[in-house]
């Protein structure tokens, strides 16, 4: 054992020795665990920290005892966790749906569905929970003015479920889609010529293929509805608590920090329990031989009126998503939503773009300036993940994709807590807003790099250097290029992401530097739901833009490339 | 430039057991003149790539130098040393077309753009790939890709060049073709060259010597010829084509022949690895090819040895006989030639074989 520690810290010597090499290569490792330990790590453990002091600052168990003793913070966990498990099973299953439809049955609308499916992610992540208190509210579109009703009672678990299944079954439809894709239909064919039935082949071969899939689309599901903290803001009231709201009223309202960050840690467990579930245990279940893209689709498997009834069930749910969307649109447009709908305006897109504009602006600017640092940041953290050896390399790996498992609650609350004090004082500033935004939204563009760069043989590197080439300027000039499909879409995640980013940032934000997102929540919260509307709609239309000139970039800036590279 | 390696061992650890130790190389001492051609040839494993990427620094030596040219290399990373490698999965960069891949080195070097391109035209025209300069490397044929990569390795006139089993992804054929033009290639430009490969045929074929490796170690270098026809010991006579090991026991020495006693009779062998006297048991290394055959008569003569037609496969230009002999443990493999004239010795038939001096090289006892 000792031996093999030796052998171990001997080995760790080596790999230093050869770093010292390249001067370059180990200052970039230097600084990017330094940076990982400062922007991701010394957060939590501020709250952690923090959340064992009492209210003089003096270490104690006091916020935690209070946790178990009131009543109110211990049914926010219950009711956090009911919802998480809740949403991941509804999601996931809408998710299946979707995907399942898409690549296995011959139903028309295909692409209108899939974009349909795509919308909600590219939204700020509430607008379900406006949609609803819009249609179904005190003043409701369907509520009241169809129905006469005046006390639908829509705060509380139903309400605020359907919001979450809205807002996060995107995600599990687009890996349950990959999932589905990357099964080669010729098993289900083979399933069906030995005589199984339609049925059968789908319980037999389809779903336990895909079961590892629609494990981790839960898990994921899972973390986002516990984190999720938009829709609880606005639907969740007083009757219904759950973690996020609460650590987020102690803070800013009780300005209780302690029991804010005794939440936030018990908020974190059951997130990074499901986060090492995902990472360790489904991930490695992923049947790996089976990728590939297929050859011909089999649409054999459902039977007519099988399919039939899924295309049903899809226009159901697409009808709810195209009927959320366009209430926004009204309400953007109407002069007062819930009293007077028909007469339309440009009012709010005027208070938008004057008395709001600072918020589009700084907005645009964040995102604008931590997107594509964010995005080569990934690309680096994948390329020395894969490709090189050093001390701390599994580390780097791990606290990189940590962001994934931390909810935006928690980060924010860990952000507030060690930037505002020595050594390094940030808050209030644009710097604690976009490195929030780098280091939150680094993991997809690492994913998307690491899995690219496992396809491409280190020998194609090894050529570079061999004839000449210095490890910058390979990473420049042959890995960079290779990976660019991965740092577009770790470039698109990152953008999107800052540009509806609400749970963390919403700690962050001053007068000086405000986020759209934040605004229409506090549109909403003050009941203007047209302002909020107008500013859902640019944002959105922000986001098709620039998503737009992404694409554009990657299909003429790069047309040199091939069209396969692009696909990875 | 000659090469040398010096006392070189390589291990591996696995990360997992880093108390397992693989001995990639071991304790490899190596000369390699100016503009010589050497093969390493060996198993599957036994450290020829591990070799090839320590001369061009991809990997360290646990310990051991590397001299190119006179001058210690062993300090320096890949990119510093004058080597070029041409992979085995020619690692063209996909996403440069065939004249910026060839061009690449240069580009390096900071030429500009109008020598880059005089210098990848000239040797895109000895390669034979000149119309090929805009294409991008996923629409060239395999043998065209490795002409690419081979012009990548050799327009920036390396001091060595390396080749890690260039053709393996090539079939049949074309391999024949590319390794003729591959030592074409390596004389036009004198560069000093290891080629690693697994096939005989080839090292035969492309090498001025050969190294033959096993388990990290070199067994022998030696011309084609030699490691053919004098094989150091029971491994390489064993990895280097057909063989036959008898057994035999030294009786004396003549005029620079050994006497052996064989089963049959008392013959003269014509090389020894080591050296032997009267009474040593030895084994004699002698290839099919080198047998002569004849049907046993009553009161005929008698061969070294004498056996049983086992097995009789009519290949065309060639008949292949297994005959058993006594006390010689596997068959002894022959081969003859010229089946029209000379017919065939029927299966089960009892037959006379005689081997001259030349064809019998001795070596000990493992
Ligand atoms: N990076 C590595 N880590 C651990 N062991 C290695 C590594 N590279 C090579 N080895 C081991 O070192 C030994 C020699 O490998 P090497 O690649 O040099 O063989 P080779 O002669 O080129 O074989 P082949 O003909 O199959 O290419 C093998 O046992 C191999 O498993
Ligand atoms: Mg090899």
């Amino acid at each position: 054992m000792s031996q093999r520690l030796k052998n171990k810290a001997k080995q760790q010597i080596l790999a230093l020795r050869r770093l010292s090499g390249d001067p370059i290569l180990l200052l970039t490792i230097v600084a990017i665990l330094a940076s990982l330990v400062l922007f991701i790590l010394y957060p939590l453990f501020e709250v952690l920290i923090t959340s064992f002091r009492d209210d003089m600052g003096r270490w104690s168990t006091a916020p935690f005892e209070r946790f178990f003793t009131s009543q109110h913070e211990r049914s926010a966990l219950r009711n956090s966790l009911l919802l998480g498990v809740a949403t991941a099973i509804a999601g996931s299953a809408v998710g299946f749906l979707f995907a399942f439809t898409i690549t296995r049955t011959s139903v028309p609308f295909k692409k209108a569905l899939n974009t349909i499916a795509i919308v909600p992610i590219v939204s700020p992540p509430f607008i379900g929970a406006m949609a609803i208190i819009m249609l179904f509210g005190r003043n409701g579109l369907i509520s009241y003015q169809l129905l006469g009703i005046r006390n639908l009672n829509i705060y509380g678990f139903w309400g605020l479920m359907f919001a979450q299944v809205l807002t996060f079954f995107p995600v599990a439809y687009i890996t349950l889609k990959g999932v589905l894709e990357s099964i080669s239909p010729t098993l289900e064919d083979a399933a069906m010529d030995l005589g199984g039935s339609r049925w059968k082949v789908f319980r037999r071969v389809t779903l336990p293929l895909t079961f590892p899939g629609i494990a981790s689309a839960m898990l994921v599901l899972f973390i986002e509805t516990l984190s999720d903290f938009g829709n609880p803001l606005i639907l969740a009231g007083s009757r219904f608590p759950v973690l996020s709201v609460q650590a987020y009223l102690q803070i800013t309202g009780m300005y209780n920090l302690p029991r804010g960050a005794a939440l936030a840690v018990v908020l974190l467990i059951p997130s990074i329990t499901a986060f090492f579930i995902q990472k360790y245990w489904v991930s490695r279940k992923q049947y790996v031989t089976i990728t590939g893209k297929p050859t011909s689709s089999s649409i054999k498997l459902v039977s007519r009126p099988v399919q039939w009834i899924l295309f049903g069930l899809c226009l159901f749910v697409a009808g709810i998503i195209l009927l959320v969307y366009a209430t926004i649109l009204w309400a953007a447009f109407a002069r007062v939503w819930g009293h007077d709908m028909t007469t339309l305006t440009l009012r709010h897109f005027q208070y938008v773009f004057g008395v709001g504009f600072s918020a589009v602006r700084d907005t645009l600017i964040i995102a604008g300036v931590s997107t594509p640092i964010a995005g080569i940041l990934g690309m680096v953290i994948a390329f020395l993940v894969v490709r090189k050896r050093f001390p701390g390399r599994q580390f780097m790996d791990f606290t990189s994709m940590l962001s994934f498992a931390v909810p935006g609650t928690v980060i924010g609350i860990g952000y507030i807590l060690a930037f505002n004090k020595p050594p390094l004082i940030l808050t209030g500033t644009f710097a604690i807003l976009a490195l929030n935004f780098i280091f939150r939204y680094i993991p997809v563009g690492i994913q998307s790099g690491i899995a690219i760069l496992r396809q491409v043989d280190p020998s194609i590197e090894e050529a570079a250097i061999d004839l000449g080439a210095d490890a910058r300027t390979s990473f420049r000039r042959i890995t960079l290029p290779l990976m660019l499909p991965a740092f577009f879409s770790g470039l698109t995640f990152a953008f999107v992401r800052a540009m509806t980013a609400i749970s963390a940032a919403i700690f962050l934000v001053s007068a000086n530097w405000n986020l759209m997102t934040v605004q229409i929540m506090a549109q909403v919260e003050s009941g203007r739901f047209g302002a909020a509307s107008a500013f859902s709609v640019v944002l959105v239309a922000i986001i098709l833009v620039a998503m737009m000139i992404i694409r554009l970039i990657l299909t003429k800036g790069f047309s040199g490339y091939k069209g396969k590279l692009l696909q990875v | 430039m000659s090469v040398r390696l010096e006392a070189i061992h390589k291990y591996f650890s696995d990360p997992d057991q880093p108390d397992n130790r693989v001995t990639a190389v071991e304790d490899m001492t190596l000369e390699i003149q100016e503009g010589e051609m050497v093969t390493f040839l060996g198993p599957s494993g036994c450290g020829k790539t591990t070799t090839l990427r320590i001369v061009s620094g991809f990997e360290a030596p646990n310990s051991g130098t590397v001299w190119i040219g006179g001058k210690e290399v062993s300090h320096l990373p890949p990119n510093k040393r004058d080597t070029s490698m041409v992979f085995q999965s020619y690692a063209i960069f996909p996403h440069l077309s065939v004249g910026q891949n060839i061009g690449f080195g240069p580009e390096l070097r900071g030429m500009n753009k109008k020598q880059i391109k005089d210098a990848v035209m000239e040797v895109m025209e000895v390669m034979n790939l000149t119309d090929l300069y805009h294409r991008s490397p996923d629409q060239l044929s395999g043998g065209q890709q490795q002409r690419v990569a081979l012009a990548r390795a050799v327009i920036n006139r390396p001091k060595v060049l390396l080749f890690d089993e260039p053709l393996s992804n090539l079939d049949a054929k074309l391999r024949e073709q590319m390794r003729l033009e591959i030592r074409r290639i390596q004389k036009t430009f004198g560069i000093t060259s290891i080629y690693v490969t697994h096939d005989q045929s080839e090292a035969m074929t492309v090498s001025d010597r050969i190294v033959v490796m096993d388990k990290g170690r070199v067994m022998q270098v030696g011309t084609p010829f030699e490691i053919y026809s004098r094989p150091a010991n029971y491994f390489v006579a064993d990895f280097i084509g057909r063989v036959n090991f008898i057994p035999c026991t030294v009786v004396g020495a003549t005029d620079g022949a050994l006497n052996v006693q064989y089963q049959g009779g008392i013959g003269d062998a014509g090389s020894a690895e080591g050296s032997f006297s009267a009474g040593d048991s030895a084994l004699t290394v002698v290839r099919p090819e080198s047998l002569r055959l004849a049907k046993t008569e009553a009161g005929g003569p008698k061969g070294l040895l004498s056996g049983v037609v086992e097995k009789q496969v009519y290949i065309g230009a060639t008949v292949e006989y297994e005959i058993v002999v006594p006390g010689v443990e596997t068959p002894i493999q022959a081969v003859t030639f010229n089946p029209v004239e000379e017919g065939f010795i029927e299966t089960g038939s009892s037959v006379e074989i005689d081997f001259g001096m030349k064809a019998a090289h001795l070596i000990p006892v493992q």
